[in-house]
């Protein structure tokens, strides 16, 4: 297999894009990253989105966007897999330039939540539908039940949980693509409105219109386009149960773990060489159980160190530098993607006042579903 | 011997009391707890409608049959509001309860009588030897209209009776039918809330039915008032079924088991037979009990039933009626709650 | 939403608890063909008794549409006498009633209405009892 750099990054702002439908927000990102590598034309395509059907009736994205984009001809196909589409279309481009099969490939995500008003029902399809959506859980729900068992079993407060918004909204001020580059208070959590109890409005990713994308090239021939690339050094993906209530431990979400073992092992590191980690934050608790399953906490422990200032800057390892789903915003297929984009930015030197110093090997992790899919990545700085 | 083999009520947990009923409209609550006899009444839950509570009512019947549903040949619910206008009732049921696919299956209606023309139809096809098993069910979750009277009563409950010949704990002694073309209660087909002829649902219509067949029914068999334990008329509200049984010739004291109605209201298709649930809860081997029941538009049925010393194996083995009703889990309403779970008020379309 | 078809092919396990018990113990609700733990095919088909004790639970406050007015609804995790986890939405309880370990009994209920002309769902939901 060949090794596989990345050379080019672009997306759009995070937010409520009302002036912009899905096909703008996906050129504007894909152009952006191509101009970015200073590549012309692609080989093949990829684009992760979640739910363009439900969200913008539109199915056969991959071929929309290549037309779109300017490169009508070239394979294109959309990867799908719940909130980590957008991770899971890196992989494949990943595989396929690591094969040998193509050299430039284009790998973007996207998502248009803010034109349905029902997104609750969207979101609830990652989930079972027979026998878990049918019964009424949100997608909300199944991560306010993971924390009910989590602060049971483990003694995590409210107050505690608190404690990741609001690192990563101060994470966030820093991030000119953010959806809310603000930071918030202890108040601002306890007070938001209840959405699955114990969850609030602020332990919850928002809604987000957004695209991004990545250029991907083999690493030997990264210096024909930049001298600002990263080189793509572990990845890792698993499928854990569709249902919550399939987890034997509902404290768990072991396909991160599973992810992140085959991401280390194929790196030749651990935990304790990453120097940053994007993660897949979509509720408070959600980064929590994923900091322990990603190898940086013991089980049980990641609530308290995280409210003890251990996932930023100065602590153990700087979780969320981009401000995470929640702050940075949360369009389910782009983010993935997005993450990737974050990890380029900080090895490349470029992540601005949020540079974590010194950063030469970063994380990303993206997830579907209640821990149904996970893909993990681990980029290294060149 | 032919009769009940397995008998079983259901009432919702949810209530509202005549009062907040009274008050909404500035009616005075004293004179509808006085003059109708009504203090609260059943509310179905949001989640629940006939088919629920049929099925409830009939999970609580097999539990007293102990039976095999698969011998059950014929289930039949009567109801005023089934919640299709076309698509049975009953095959919910039968689904739900592992009966059939093999099973004669109808819903009735005939306004608040369906129940017991359910039972009727049922004790028939086992009676005639047609089938081992037949179930008849009465069930609803009757509307009144915003303001009317009938919002002081119209609840939601049903009882189930399984019909046999082995094991039989009330037997069927004698049974009338008395019926007439009376447009005293109507709802017309696209109608949420049904209309009635005032006091002319009185004498010309309730008194006329139930008197009617109550008479031939103590000429059929022979049998005097004061021969019955029990006696249980329709339950349109708390003063009609007394006045009725004191016509016939019966006694409070024979008619207090059976009156649920003050602390149910009127369960329509469900109201006389779940007061004849309350009454097997408590009855012992040998007692006569006489149940009239009427559905507007108009027609009485009317049983004699004989308790057999099976009785007393049953009774413990599923909820009492009486308890249902008096459960310290009951949730009261207020009268927006009310409303919005009856879905009186207008919601958007999703 | 589910249409007739898709509502009609759940009737046995939505309706009676239908399910099926594998030899590793492990026993599934959804028609399985494999068993996630042993990997073996063979299963005996049992139907769960409608009994079981709370995993986790949640309180939902925003839900789709077609619960909203429901809201605020729980839903819990349960694992039945039988070893199935099934998720149900809660009826019947105080919210103060909920803990984790509670024990629950399954009724038939609606579940819900898809708008005014379309079927009407039933399926399973859960009281805690005593």
């Amino acid at each position: 297999m060949r090794e596989v750099a990345i050379i080019g990054v672009g997306m759009t702002k995070f937010g409520e894009l009302w002036e912009q439908s899905i096909r703008d927000m996906f050129a504007e990102a894909a152009l952006k990253a191509m101009e970015n590598a200073k590549v012309e034309k692609i080989d093949a395509l990829y684009v992760g989105a979640m739910s363009s059907g439900l969200y913008a009736y539109q199915e056969h994205l991959a071929s929309l966007m290549a037309d779109y984009v300017g490169q009508i001809g070239v394979p294109a196909v959309r990867v799908e897999s719940a909130c980590s589409s957008g991770g899971q279309a890196v992989r494949m481009g990943y595989i396929d330039v690591a094969s040998g099969m193509h050299d430039i490939v284009l790998v973007g995500g996207v998502e248009k939540m803010w034109d349905v008003e029902d997104g609750t029902f969207v979101l609830a399809t990652a989930s079972d539908q027979e026998y878990e959506a049918y019964n009424g859980v949100t997608f909300p729900g199944l991560y306010a039940m993971i924390a009910r068992a989590y602060m049971e079993r483990y003694g995590l407060t409210r107050e505690e949980l608190a404690q990741v918004p609001i690192k990563n909204h101060k994470h966030a001020v820093n991030n000119p693509n953010a959806q809310y580059p603000f930071e918030i208070d202890l108040k601002t959590v306890l007070n938001s409105s209840m959405v699955a109890d114990p969850l609030r409005l602020m332990d919850c990713s928002p809604i987000t219109d957004g695209a991004a994308c990545v250029i991907l090239c083999p690493l030997d021939r990264a210096k024909e386009f930049t001298d600002k690339y990263v080189k793509i050094r572990g990845v890792g993906a698993a499928t854990g149960p569709i249902a919550l209530h399939d987890h034997k431990d509902l404290t768990r979400l072991e396909a991160v773990n599973i992810a992140a073992q085959r991401a280390y092992k194929m790196a030749g590191v651990g935990p304790e060489d990453i120097d940053f980690v994007e993660v897949h934050d979509c509720f408070s608790i959600a980064e929590i159980v994923v900091a322990e399953e990603l190898g940086f906490f013991e089980y049980g422990k990641a609530g308290k160190a995280i409210a003890e200032g251990q996932g930023t800057y100065g602590g153990k390892i700087v979780i969320n530098p981009s401000g995470g789903l929640k702050a940075k915003g949360h369009p389910v297929g782009a983010t993935g993607v997005a993450q990737i984009i974050e990890a380029y930015y900080q090895l490349t030197n470029q992540a601005g006042k949020r540079q974590v110093q010194n950063a030469r090997l970063g994380m990303t992790q993206n997830m579907g579903g209640s821990g149904g899919s996970c893909v993990v990545h681990i980029l290294e700085g060149m | 011997m032919v009769g009940i083999v397995g008998y079983g009520a259901y009432v919702p947990i949810y209530r509202i009391k005549s009062a907040t009923i009274a008050n909404q409209w500035g009616s005075d609550p004293a004179s509808i707890e006085k003059g109708l006899m009504l203090i609260e009444k059943t509310v179905p839950g949001p989640d629940e409608d006939t088919i629920t509570i049929a099925i409830a009512a009939a999970k609580n019947a097999l539990k007293r049959a102990r039976i095999d549903p698969q011998k059950i040949g014929a289930v039949y619910i009567g109801s005023e509001s089934h919640p299709y206008a076309v698509k049975p009732s009953g095959t919910v049921l039968i689904d739900a309860l592992g009966i059939g696919p093999h099973v004669h299956v109808a819903d009735f209606e005939f306004a608040c009588k369906a129940g017991s023309e359910a039972m009727y139809v049922a004790y028939s096809h086992v009676k005639s030897g047609e089938m081992e098993y037949a179930m008849g069910i009465g069930a609803d979750t009757s509307q009144g209209a915003p303001g009317d009277a009938l919002e002081y009563s119209a609840s939601a409950g049903g009882s189930a009776f399984i019909f046999g010949k082995e094991n039989v704990v009330a037997e069927v002694l004698y049974t009338h039918s008395f019926t007439s073309d009376t447009a005293d209660f109507w709802r017309r087909e696209h109608q949420i809330y049904p209309r009635h002829g005032g006091r002319f649902t009185g004498e010309p219509a309730y008194f006329k039915h139930i008197l009617g067949c109550g008479k031939a029914l103590l000429e059929k068999s022979g049998m005097k008032p004061e021969d019955f334990q029990y006696a249980v008329f329709h339950m349109p509200n708390g003063r009609f079924p007394l006045k009725a049984g004191k016509e016939l010739g019966f006694k409070q004291e024979q008619m207090s088991e059976g009156w649920i109605v003050n602390i149910m209201g009127n369960t329509y298709s469900g109201s006389s037979i779940t007061g004849l649930t309350a009454i097997l809860d408590v009855a012992k081997p040998g007692d006569l009990i006489f149940m009239v029941s009427f559905g507007s538009g108009a027609g009485s049925d009317g049983f004699i039933f004989r308790v057999t010393d099976k009785i007393t194996e049953v009774q413990n083995l599923a909820p009492k009626t009486r308890e249902m009703l008096n459960t310290p889990h009951k949730v009261y309403l207020d009268y927006g709650k009310y409303v919005a779970y009856r879905k009186k008020i207008q919601f958007n379309e999703y | 939403m589910a249409n007739s078809q898709r509502y009609t092919r759940e009737i046995p396990h939505r309706y009676r608890l239908e399910a099926q018990k594998f030899p590793s113990g492990f026993v599934s609700l959804p028609n399985r063909y494999v068993d996630p733990i042993s990997g073996k095919k063979e299963f005996e088909k049992i139907k769960l008794q409608g009994f079981g004790t709370i995993l986790s639970y949640t309180i939902i406050h925003i839900a789709s549409d077609q619960f909203k007015l429901l809201t605020p609804y729980a839903v819990a995790i349960i694992e039945t006498d039988e070893g199935a986890r099934v998720t149900a939405m809660i009826t019947d309880t105080n919210f103060e009633d909920l803990k984790i370990g509670a024990r629950v009994e399954f009724v038939l209920r609606k579940i819900m209405e898809e708008g005014a002309s379309g079927i009407i769902n039933y399926g399973y939901k859960a009281k805690v009892i005593g």
